[in-house]
């Protein structure tokens, strides 16, 4: 390990024809019998753990056996109830911590019903079909979105379905938020982010402009003069900074940024990858853009994670992707110093570290890693465009549950709010039920 | 290791294991190919008189149940009696027999209910010398709209007359294919004993609709848009042969008639049940349709397997066994007490034995303890009627336990040691009041 060499990041260290093999499909669909014989295995539990499992309460046991019956359409229906981006959740979800760890048959035998891809069997069937559902008679309400993230896109897609009118205000010029932006990009194949969109809004009565962002020429005041709800689906626009010196040395990056930069590239191999890699973090962002450089060619790829793996947020499932795409995790390891070289990073200082009765804490033992890219994937804070207008508790804007906010015409869903779980599926549960509270509040409707 | 060879009716065999009379034993190649395969008899798929063959349909003539991955569990046929001339079956029946002279040559025979045409074509038949024959009064498609088949086996009176004209033209035994479209198996199978008969065979195809083509509107299988009942086998068929099968091992009138069983046999335990149930013979269809012929090696291994670990060196060792253990409902013992009791180790909290109790059943089992998922027998409400054990996808998980002493929680009456029926019971108007 020499901190001397130049740093090696350059383009198309892979073929075209690889680069598409190792960016297919991470699991591929169910065939119609697989999905039958698949469907057959789900016991009908009484109360099933994996609907209670599921954030947005997905009716799994009754959505299977629409499937076991011969009906994927009603199936998808019944999933999209709960959840209008279910073809996505099918694809991202971590089931192993969800819905398929619950299932009586992991407990059983270690091998629960795969409900994720009969999720997935469900949804793409019937996205290729009529909308499913129908919108109410128009209310003549008029209610504004920002940002056509999963929390956005789900509360617009239900304000809608109750006949309100919905407009959708996003940032960036096109709509998906982080399942178009981020994810990893075997997740979501086939532009499948922007088909999603598409289904949603095919449903009629929702409305997006792009490039608006607030802050940034749209207030809340003017939103809340203008339309008769609100609804801030706003993410996470701040990265975490690793607190060591040297953090804009070039080569040190920002994961999101860069999986952001993937996903939108039209030619994987026009990627600049770096051909040793450092991941600092312990969640999906991290696994993503580790497993993600090495099917782009970076030749090693190392996540240091300071704490143990059993810490980690990222599932075992997805800390077992890394490990057999060849990344090689080290925990109890924490940045100490970058090594740079012309201004540009080289490697990494590490100290080890351990705990000390409850706390963490370097134990003086440092080591050396080259690195011609190291990925910051620590974590991303919010940051308040709305003038300390609402009150935010932990950073974050403080809604009830149903996710209103201290407003009385606002509400907010998603990453940007307090207490949520930072899953795709979380945000959609946050969406929908602000809709249906905020239906309630709009119409005077009881709710349900 | 167990003996397995069967002499039923004077009919040997190396194994109890026949292929029923159907599509398997049409031919030459097929009946060759299964006793290569291992089976120990045949039942030469029917023959009718001479003449021009019957034709069958020339669309499918199949339709089947399926359960889960597609696995066969009750097939529907609507094919008749065989389609080739009566002097190429006799020719081939003559040169197999005398190839494969240590396995059974039965052959099935259907031919209009008037006396000649049974004389006539017994006599060809024996020229094979087949070892006997079986009449089949039993296929309920088809042919019974011809005066032939049930038509035949839903009035004894024919079967009788029929099967005595049978036992005064040939040498050869005579067994009668019952059909079980029928009220009472046991009227049938009496008229056959009073004919003469050696033995019964059943049951043959049970009338069915197997399924309709919803997109069309007409019954599977459907040929040029319209569909006919056909002929219900295979797995799914088997507790109603199994009961019929008891009906006439435990007759006082038909008791000790042999009985060459059919209907679902798959596996050897099947054959096994039937056996205990007085059967001689099994014979097999719908499993050797599905999987083939080489089936009859599993089933020879587990039967002799199972005999040997129960110490049975011979299938008479166990044959009917089971027969005096079937009763009628009146002299079950009604102070039998017994409770569900659910296996908390096993239990994987799938709660389909709660569903089933509180919904359709009895308030038996709890839901929650503690605050927690758990499910639990309330031995005050459990009528020990089962059907948690039934639906619980974990096998021995729910079990029945016997409750020998104290008092019953639901009733609230002490438990008696001594048998009660209901002809005993005080609710029955009908019982016997000794003590008056």
């Amino acid at each position: 390990m020499s901190s001397s060499t130049a740093p090696d990041v350059k383009a198309g260290r892979l073929k075209v024809s690889q680069l598409e093999a190792n960016f297919a499909d991470l699991h591929p669909p169910l065939t119609d019998h697989e999905a039958l014989v698949e469907s057959d295995r789900c016991y009908f539990c009484y109360d099933a753990p994996c609907m209670n499992a599921c954030p947005t309460t997905i009716d799994i046991p009754l959505f299977i056996r629409e499937i076991q019956a011969g009906h994927p359409e009603s199936a998808a229906k019944t999933i999209f109830n709960q959840n209008i981006l279910g073809g996505m959740c099918a694809r991202v979800c971590p089931t192993e911590t969800l819905c398929e760890e619950a299932c009586v048959r992991e407990h059983a035998e270690g091998k629960p019903v795969k409900i994720g891809l009969l999720q997935r069997y469900a949804t793409d069937q019937a996205m290729e079909k009529k909308h499913p559902f129908t919108r109410a008679a128009s209310s003549g309400k008029k209610v504004a979105v920002v940002g056509a993230g999963p929390a956005g896109l789900a509360c617009a897609h239900r304000l809608a379905m109750h006949g309100h009118d919905v407009e959708i205000f996003e940032a960036r010029k096109k709509s998906g938020g982080l399942n178009e932006f981020g994810i990893a990009a075997y997740k979501s194949v086939d532009d499948f982010a922007q088909k999603e969109v598409d289904f949603i809004l095919s449903l009629g009565g929702i409305k997006i402009t792009h490039g608006k962002e607030l802050g940034k020429g749209l207030t809340l005041a003017k939103l809340e003069k203008d339309y008769d709800a609100v609804f801030l689906g706003l993410g996470l626009s701040g990265v975490n900074a690793l607190g060591v010196k040297h953090e804009e040395a070039k080569g040190v990056k920002d994961a999101v940024a860069y999986i952001a930069d993937l996903r939108q590239a039209k030619d994987l191999s026009k990627l600049k990858v770096g051909r040793s890699v450092v991941v600092i973090g312990g969640g999906m962002t991290a696994i993503d853009i580790a497993v993600q450089s090495k099917l782009l060619g970076a030749e090693d790829v190392t996540i240091l994670y300071r704490r143990g793996q059993d810490h980690m947020k990222a599932s075992r499932f997805e800390q077992e992707l890394a490990q057999t795409h060849g990344v090689n995790i080290r925990p109890w390891a924490m940045p100490k110093k970058l090594l740079t070289k012309d201004g540009k990073v080289v490697g990494l200082k590490v100290e080890e570290t351990a705990m000390k009765g409850k706390t963490l804490e370097g134990t003086g033992v440092t080591f050396e890693v080259h690195a011609d890219v190291i990925f910051k994937a620590i974590g991303q804070h919010f940051v308040d465009v709305t003038s300390g207008a609402l009150v935010l508790h932990e950073g974050r804007i403080k809604v009830d549950e149903h996710k209103h906010t201290s407003r009385p015409k606002i509400w907010a869903g998603g990453d940007c709010t307090s207490g949520n779980q930072a899953l795709t599926v979380a945000a959609v549960d946050d969406g929908r039920r602000a809709a249906e509270h905020m239906h309630v509040f709009l119409t005077g409707a009881s709710h349900g | 290791m167990a003996d397995l060879r069967s002499n039923f009716v004077g009919i040997k065999s190396p194994n109890p294991f026949w292929l029923a009379s159907a599509p398997p034993t049409d031919k030459e190649y097929n009946v060759v190919r299964a006793f290569k395969a291992g089976w120990g008899g045949v039942v030469w798929k029917t023959l009718g008189e001479e003449g021009p063959p019957i034709v069958n349909v020339n669309g499918p003539r199949y339709g089947a149940i399926h359960g889960a991955d597609r696995r066969l569990l009750g097939l529907n046929n609507i094919e008749l009696i065989t389609d080739r001339p009566l002097e190429i079956n006799l020719a081939e029946i003559k040169k197999v027999k005398r190839e494969w002279p240590d396995r059974a040559m039965v052959v099935s025979l259907m031919v209009p209910c008037e006396e000649e045409p049974w004389k006539k074509i017994l006599k060809r038949v024996e020229e094979t010398e087949a070892d006997g024959v079986e009449l089949n009064f039993g296929c309920p498609h088809g042919m019974s709209e011809r005066g032939m088949g049930a038509a035949v086996g839903q009035v004894p009176e024919y079967i009788e007359m029929v099967a005595r004209w049978c036992k005064q033209h040939t040498r050869m035994p005579v067994i009668v294919k019952l059909t079980p479209n029928i009220t009472d198996i046991r009227m049938p199978a009496r008229a056959a004993l009073k004919g003469g008969a050696d033995a019964v065979s059943l049951i043959n195809t049970i009338s069915s609709i197997v399924s309709v083509d919803l997109d069309n509107m007409a019954p599977m299988p459907t040929i040029d848009g319209k569909g006919s009942h056909g002929g219900y086998c295979g797995p799914a068929v088997k507790p109603i042969a199994l009961n019929m099968v008891a009906e006439i091992a435990r007759d006082a009138q038909t008791k000790g008639l042999p009985i060459s069983a059919i209907g679902g046999i798959t596996t050897w335990r099947d054959a096994a049940e039937f056996m205990s149930m007085s059967a001689g013979t099994v014979q097999v269809c719908t499993a050797a349709m599905t999987y083939g012929f080489k089936i009859v090696e599993e089933m020879k291994s587990g039967l002799a397997r199972w005999m040997d670990e129960k110490g049975y060196a011979t299938i008479e060792d166990f044959r009917g066994r089971a027969v005096p253990n079937v009763t009628d409902w009146q002299y079950l013992n009604l102070n039998y007490i017994a409770k569900a009791k659910i296996d908390q180790d096993a239990c994987i909290k799938c709660g389909r034995c709660y569903a089933a109790c509180e919904d359709t059943s009895h308030q038996a089992i709890m839901k929650e303890k503690d605050g927690k998922r758990h499910f639990e027998v309330m031995d005050d409400e459990c009528v020990a009627c089962n059907l948690c054990v039934e639906v619980c996808p974990v096998e021995n998980c729910i079990t029945m336990e016997r409750m020998e002493t104290g008092t019953d929680p639901r009733t609230g009456k002490p438990i008696s040691k001594d048998y009660a029926n209901w002809t005993q019971h005080p609710n029955n108007p009908m019982s016997l009041k000794a003590a008056e």
